[in-house]
């Protein structure tokens, strides 16, 4: 039993390395269907829903990630390569429907229009 | 100054505490008898009281209330925790008993319609107001007669929510089935709902009414008898406006006037609430440490 003891741990150290790489790995942008990733965002180069998007984030974003959208605690950062890559429609996704095995709730509370301003600024971030 | 003065003067001080203290988040209750699919975040604690006060003509009006405390346990599984009083004018103010529930969301992501299953139990007597819904052949009769605590009332109660969100609009379904765990059958009620903020567009700057603040929609909700009379005879029903006020980086305030549909209902009731979130409560304490 004593020798099993060390494989047991290594088996859990490897699962854990797997499971937080694929949550950090943005493993939610792989469930983003074909169609909501390709769906422009109809606020793209709007000022005003920039300001608006910066104003709903620190509302309701800004407690986990951060008033500088830098991360907190265990909430990633949304200054980084992964959103600068993300399509609008991907980040749209992730805000209808979280990524909830991972901690991050569904903003569907908000109007369609509001997640997409915040798109906007959340783009304007990276 | 009597106690009553005292009371409300505490009432007001706690509310321009959360004013003037005010945190980032919000909350976002719209409804006061039905439940949407929207969860509490994880790790935010939502602190609210909902009061509706009654004027029965054969009866003395009363002050129901219920001091609810919300926190997002996961994503998908809120739990709440109630204590509920009453006060009746001429007779009596009353600690009624407490109410547990948790809510689950087996689907994890957004659908057309999102179901979430609701778990509820009461440890209450029958002198409790509050109202949290309504059931079986609940009515006005059963305000009439004087407040008695004696008779304690634990109950489960189940319900399968459905909801939905359409263009601005929320939709929200709920079927009620309760039962006093004393061997009494089950009951059955229902509540239906729809909202819709004055504006689905935020504006940029930091204005306290800008008609994105605001909420509209009504309620509908009511008995619908028990296992072994089922339907709409001598139930009682509710139509109910809804209006609510999301202060930025503040408290939701929310009234609704309920007019009653049939006889067996109160003619009016008034229901007032006040919500306040604060954000991710457990990292506080940590970072305080």
């Amino acid at each position: 039993m004593r020798g099993r003891t060390p494989i047991l741990a290594m088996w859990l150290a490897l699962s854990a390395t797997l499971l937080f790489a694929a949550i950090g790995d943005g493993a939610w942008m792989q469930r983003v269907p074909e169609r909501d990733r390709l769906r422009p965002n109809p606020f793209a180069d709007n000022f005003n829903a920039v300001s608006g998007g910066e104003k709903l984030f620190h509302q309701n974003c800004a407690q986990c990630h951060g008033s500088d959208a830098s991360g907190r605690d265990k909430h990633p950062p949304l200054r980084s390569d992964r959103v600068r890559a993300a399509t609008p429609g991907e980040l749209y996704w992730l805000l209808t429907n979280g990524s909830m095995r991972n901690g991050m709730p569904s903003w569907s509370k908000l109007p369609e229009q509001q997640r997409w301003q915040i798109v906007s600024y959340l783009k304007t971030l990276n | 100054m009597d106690r009553f003065r005292r009371r409300w003067l505490a009432a007001f001080l706690c509310v321009a505490f959360l004013v003037v203290c005010a945190s980032r988040a919000r909350a976002q209750e719209n409804y006061f008898v039905t439940y949407t699919h929207h969860m509490e975040e994880p790790g935010d604690l939502e602190i609210a009281t909902k009061s509706v006060t009654g004027f029965p003509q054969q009866g003395n009006s009363f002050l129901g209330n219920a001091t609810e405390l919300e926190y997002g346990v996961k994503t998908w599984w809120t739990t709440e925790l109630y204590l509920d009083g009453q006060s009746t004018f001429g007779e009596n103010t009353l600690f009624t008993g407490w109410r547990l529930e948790n809510r689950f969301r087996p689907l994890l992501q957004e659908h057309w319609i999102n179901p979430v299953l609701y778990f509820e139990f009461e440890d209450i007597n029958a002198a409790d107001k509050s109202l949290l819904e309504v059931v079986g052949h609940d009515g006005v009769a059963d305000f009439l007669e004087p407040s008695d605590r004696s008779e304690k009332k634990r109950e489960a109660e189940l319900r399968l929510i459905l909801s939905s969100n359409f263009k601005g609009w929320n939709v929200a379904e709920n079927v009620i089935a309760e039962k006093n765990l004393a061997g009494e059958p089950w009951e059955f009620g229902y509540a239906l709902a729809a909202s819709r903020p004055l504006s689905l567009l935020a504006t940029g700057n930091n204005c306290r009414f800008c008609r994105e603040n605001f909420s509209l929609g009504a309620e509908l909700y009511g008995g619908l008898g028990d296992r072994y009379s089922f339907g709409f005879s001598h139930t009682s029903h509710y139509l109910a406006p809804s209006a609510a006020f999301h202060l930025p980086s503040g408290p939701t305030f929310t009234f609704s006037p309920a007019v009653g549909l049939n006889h067996n209902s109160h003619g009016m009731l008034l229901r007032f609430g006040v919500s306040y979130e604060i954000d991710q409560i457990a990292s506080r304490f940590r970072r305080n440490r």
